[in-house]
């Protein structure tokens, strides 16, 4: 028995429980077994199959929790897809009452769900307390101002129908709330599949839902292991897939959904560098360091893993952290007084224990805390590795860990070239009292989401999401409710009952009918001969062969040279030395689209005419379309300086800059209908945005594209912003979706090829666009606009608390 | 890895050290008196506070810790052992600063020291705190207690007197009987960043008290910015401060955990670079019992336990008492107190 007067004299922390009788009362009300929450109410799966969730706390079993077979999978589906009419025909207004009402159950039953959330997760009562559950009711509040302002906001667009979404068990229930909110809002139902680990707060939440009114079918939650969420990502009644958790698994799903139309959205993992240039104020970076590594034990997919530390402060920096980590408390979960709670499971303890040892088998300094972890349960204490080399693997995988290594670094170029140092892109942190420093290295860095002076910032109204490896779109903010809505005119995507099928729109270029070849000239033309357009000079094939264009009625009009992959290997490293393009001003980018229309209407007649020869559309038709591309280059030239990002309004004092920012390197095939205007339509969206890009003409109609490389050499166009290869469309296109240093492929042809294509897309988690039905260039609405413009850019939120 | 020697549980209490009463009794015994060091400027001007991310860490400081039961008790105990108890009112008279001098030796009521099994350690409040004028009565008062006698001095609560005068009123007090003063600032010093005006003035007030302690007050509501504190911090210790303190009391804003966080982080560098242990005093604004246990898990969090005596920690403060007091008959008792079940201050 401890006595007041010794404590008086140690000054030592108690315990502080939380108590978490109210929360095992749910569970034992349900029985200590779930089934799933499907069509607004339990239902039992229909294989039978149970199995454990434990507290990795106390290892001790809390429930246990259905299986979900291909049946139950069926019936999720199924009641998502019968829900979805009426959900969807409701009002903005309408589903931004449900929202509300979302928002206010959770505050309501906040502390069930925090305390649930600590015993199935092992996270600390303090962050599922003070973070989590408030950051899940904000989501709900900030996605019910999106629902009542989506027939304003985002006209012409709807939902993309039966959303299936598989979710990691790091941030259970604010993963629900990433994922539901904004599909709801848009009005989307939902198949969610929360992970094996950690189902109990999607079970609490979906029952919590239903009494709070929401209609039935809306939100259904299957649990089950990898198996389920497999299950969910091939079902063919489901539009779109949204999925939190590794690359590995995420490539998978890319691989799995390529070319089936169904929208995909991927929150992937991430090593993300924590930098420290030599101004900082260091005291606030051991606090940001804590919050960056040591938060949720380090099991945070933007965990600041990486910290990158001038070397100038490096000593001072590592001693002020050990001396911080030797105060930090690992325990029970329930305390409220620790730092760190339970890592999930005995196979990510046993994952982090073994990367820890490869640390030091490598050679790393390794430091941990003098004090030791609770034996009982799955506690791993707080990591320091010193001495890393890039090369070592704890500096390049993911460990998922509270886990950090540092590294220095001698200038802010090389700390640029050390956080860019990796196939992810999801989170950076910048610490420097110096703004200028901050603004100008927060773009350079590849990031979904860039810290300044601060660090794990999460809020609704801002953006997150990834580059390169770490995935793409995004959750929260605007440029998340992109991810939950498709063109209302578009039927290209839908799948299997989507019930958007077949209105195509009028004005196909197929409905244009042949036109009897012109007569044959009476003396023989000079010889046109068509190279390649790489690095700006005119480029024979890297095999000389070439490909016969033929005109109506057969009539050769030409030979283009027959690209191959060291075509697409030259022209994509041309693309890249280009990559001064994306910080030219947008005016200057504009300007040279305008001169590029300018220089194109001198020939306008020229152009037609030889559109004419190829296609045998009446010279009336075909001048449209040269005068149409003219048009689209203007568009594109008065984009290119009001493509703006936005200041959120997340609730710190700061602000938040949703940058728009190119993907970099995109690789365009375009269509077959309408070469010229096809072809103009892709790359001038890219580079107006100041994306450099590699292009690949229509195969039956490339010569309205090469010709227009003397119209690109006239208009001061940099070399290397625009490189073209002719060719076997298909093939070369799956040379670019190979590719691990192009960022985005663009491909807009056959569907057989864009399967393909997406499955190689996997390889670096590139972007793609692919369309197979064809679209009406000639319309505005569909052939130029915002739509381009969203997939030729990727958006970097800044975060930058302020204040002095 | 998981070999380690000792391990804090959270549930599970630690099993502390026997203590004895006498041991609890002891009188914590100084630490040696910060001497100051040669002005440093090259060290204050590149002294880097980040608002942001202080206020963030502030904004844990109560939510990362707590305590409860029989450790709130304790803890709560131990805040009183470091308060200076405080009455600086215009309308101060020779019986509320006497009735201040008798709480002081007696600042819980016995039948709760009782149940608490706290009577031998004898907890009494770290000092009295008055103006000039109550020097000798406050002295005479407390003479067989033990408690020292603080004094506000140097024209508190602005400051702006005669630099003269200032230094005569010190020595003033400190001849009275005071063993503590409480010295406040030129602020304009710090505002203009004229460190060593501020160094010098600071000196000449470390001088002139003699063998009393001297608590610099920074008035940091006042200072502008976090950059500001942190400097100003710097340089009293420089000088040769005792304890660097926060605010009068008489500022628009006084004692914030913000403001706490970057002067603690101040004491611990100096601590590292000299060796010399400089104590902290937040006062101004300390109302209720939560309060003072935030800034005891600040200064146990940024400082280290030796930080937790009131050697090197004091809270300036007069209402707090009784809320301290409320919250531990609750606890012995398990009812809700009033404040006027507590003698008054």
């Amino acid at each position: 028995m401890t006595t007041v007067s010794e404590i008086f004299e140690t000054m030592a922390y108690g315990p502080a429980p939380e108590s978490d009788k109210q929360a095992l009362e749910w569970i034992t009300r349900h029985g200590g077994e779930f089934g799933l929450f499907i069509g607004g109410g339990w239902t039992n799966g229909k294989g039978g199959e149970l199995f454990d969730v434990v507290n990795p706390a106390t290892t001790v079993k809390l429930a246990r929790v259905t299986q979900a077979g291909p049946a139950d999978l069926d019936a999720a589906v199924a009641a998502a897809r019968q829900a979805f009419p009426s959900w969807s025909a409701l009002s903005g207004h309408a589903r931004a009452r449900h929202l509300y009402a979302l928002a206010r159950a959770v505050q309501k039953q906040a502390r069930l769900l925090a305390v649930l959330e600590s015993l199935d997760n092992g996270k600390s009562i303090r962050e599922t307390r003070d973070l989590d559950i408030p950051l899940v009711a904000r989501h709900f509040y900030h996605h019910a101002g999106w629902a009542q302002l989506l027939e304003s906001e985002f006209p012409g667009y709807g939902p993309v129908g039966v959303v299936g979404q598989i979710i990691p068990w790091n941030f259970p229930l604010l993963m629900v709330a990433w994922k539901v909110a904004p599909a709801l809002a848009a009005g989307n139902t939902v198949v969610l599949k929360p992970a094996e680990f950690t189902p109990l707060t999607a079970l609490c939440f979906a029952e919590l839902a239903h009494q709070a009114g929401l209609p039935p079918g809306v939100l259904n939650v299957v649990t089950g292991d990898g198996r389920t969420g497999q299950l969910l990502v091939m079902h063919p009644d489901v539009d779109k897939i949204a999925f939190t958790g590794s690359t590995e698994v995420g490539r998978v799903i890319r691989k799995a959904t390529a070319g089936s139309g169904k929208k995909l959205s991927l929150e992937l993992g991430g090593k993300s560098p924590f930098i420290v240039f030599d101004d900082a104020d260091l005291d606030s970076v051991v606090e940001g360091v804590v919050d960056a590594i040591w938060f949720n034990q380090g099991q945070v997919c933007c965990a600041g893993s990486r910290l990158l530390v001038h070397e100038g402060v490096a000593e001072p920096l590592v001693t002020k952290l050990r001396a911080r980590m030797e105060k930090l408390r690992v325990g029970p979960p329930l305390d409220k007084a620790i730092d760190m709670g339970a890592i999930v499971a005995p196979v990510q303890l046993e994952r982090i224990r073994k990367l820890v040892g490869q640390g030091v088998a490598e050679g790393a300094t390794m430091w941990q805390p003098t004090w030791a972890c609770p034996t009982e349960g799955y506690f791993y204490p707080p990591t320091l590795f010193t001495n890393v080399a890039p090369a070592a693997t704890i500096a390049q995988v993911e460990i998922f860990g509270p886990v950090l290594v540092s590294m220095t670094f001698r200038t802010p170029a090389e700390a640029v070239e050390l956080a860019n140092n990796t196939p992810y892109g999801l989170a950076a942190s910048v610490w420097t009292e110096n703004i200028n420093l901050a603004l100008d290295v927060a773009p350079k860095i590849k990031a979904g989401v860039v810290w300044v002076n601060c660090t794990n910032l999460f809020d609704a109204a801002a953006g997150f999401g990834g580059y390169r490896e770490s995935g793409f779109g995004r959750e929260g903010g605007k440029e998340g409710m992109w991810e939950y809505l498709k063109p209302e005119r578009d039927s290209g995507f839908g799948v299997g009952g989507s019930g958007s099928s077949g209105k195509r729109a009028k004005g196909n270029a197929r409905a244009h009918g042949p036109r009897a070849p012109s007569p044959e000239p009476r003396v023989p033309p000079i010889d046109r001969t068509y190279k390649m357009f790489i690095g700006g000079k005119q480029a024979r094939p890297d095999a000389p062969y070439a490909r016969k264009i033929l005109g109506v009625g057969g009539r050769l009009l030409g030979e283009v040279g027959e690209g191959n992959r060291k075509d697409i290997r030259d022209a994509v490293e041309a693309a890249h030395a280009a990559a001064g393009w994306a910080h030219t001003t947008g005016h200057n980018r504009g300007q040279v689209l305008y001169y590029m229309a300018e220089n194109l209407a001198v020939r306008a007649e020229e152009f037609a005419g030889q559109l004419e020869a190829l296609t045998g559309r009446s010279r009336e038709d075909t001048r449209r379309e040269v005068d149409a591309s003219l048009a689209r280059l203007f568009t594109y030239a008065a984009w290119a300086d009001k493509y703006d990002g936005a200041v959120h309004h997340v609730p710190i004092r700061g602000v938040t800059l949703a940058m728009n920012e190119p993907i970099g390197v995109i690789g365009l095939a375009s269509a077959e209908e309408y070469p010229l205007l096809g072809f103009v339509s892709l790359i001038a969206p890219a580079i107006a945005i100041g994306n450099t890009v590699v292009a690949i003409p229509s195969e039956l109609h490339p010569l309205a594209a090469t010709e227009l490389y003397t119209v690109l050499e006239a208009s001061d166009l940099p070399n290397g912003v625009v490189n073209i290869v002719t060719g076997a469309k298909d093939t070369l296109a799956q040379v670019l979706a190979e590719h691990d240093d192009v960022d985005a492929v663009w491909y807009f042809g056959n569907q057989p090829a864009a399967a393909q294509l997406e499955r190689a897309s996997a390889g670096n988690m590139k972007r793609t666009w692919v369309e197979w039905q064809p679209r009406n260039w000639m319309d505005c609405t569909q052939g130029e606009g915002r739509e381009f413009l969203r997939k030729a850019t990727q958006v970097k939120n800044i975060w930058i608390p302020y204040g002095d | 890895m998981e070999t380690k020697r000792k391990y804090e549980p959270a549930v599970a209490p630690v099993v502390a050290p026997a203590v004895t009463p006498e041991r609890a009794l002891r009188v914590v015994t100084r630490s040696e008196r910060n001497p100051g060091t040669a002005l440093d400027l090259d060290l204050v001007r590149a002294l880097r506070v980040n608002r942001s991310a202080v206020e963030r860490r502030a904004a844990t400081i109560p939510t990362r810790r707590t305590v409860k039961k029989e450790w709130q008790a304790a803890w709560l105990l131990r805040a009183i052992s470091c308060m200076d108890l405080t009455t600086l009112q215009g309308d101060d008279t020779p019986s509320n600063v006497l009735r201040l001098c008798a709480k002081a030796q007696h600042p819980v009521r016995q039948e709760v020291l009782d149940a608490l099994g706290a009577s031998p350690l004898g907890i009494k409040v770290g000092a009295v705190c008055v103006y000039h004028a109550f020097v000798p009565l406050a002295v005479e008062a407390l003479q067989d207690s033990g408690i020292p006698v603080a004094a506000v001095s140097t024209g508190f609560p602005a400051g702006l007197n005669p630099l003269p005068q200032r230094i005569e009123e010190i020595k003033a007090s400190a001849a009275a009987g005071a063993s503590e003063i409480d010295v406040v600032i030129t602020r304009a010093h710090a505002l203009a960043g004229d460190w060593e005006a501020l160094y010098d003035e600071v000196k000449s007030f470390r001088e002139a008290c003699g063998s009393a302690h001297m608590k610099v007050i920074l008035g940091t509501g006042d200072l502008a910015t976090l950059a500001n504190v942190a400097r100003a911090s710097m340089v009293a210790m420089m000088a040769g401060a005792d304890f660097v303190k926060t605010s009068t009391g008489k500022e628009a804003v006084n004692a914030t955990l913000p403001v706490g966080v970057v002067m603690t982080r101040m004491i611990r560098d100096y601590h590292e670079r000299t060796g010399h242990a400089v104590g902290f005093k937040p006062a101004g604004g300390i109302r209720v019992a939560k309060t003072a246990l935030q800034w005891l898990i600040l200064m146990k969090e940024e400082l280290g336990d030796r930080w937790l005596r009131s050697d090197l920690f004091r809270l300036g403060a007069s209402s707090l008492l009784t809320d301290i007091e409320r919250q531990l008959e609750h606890f012995v008792t398990g009812r809700y107190s009033a404040a006027y079940r507590q003698p008054m201050v």
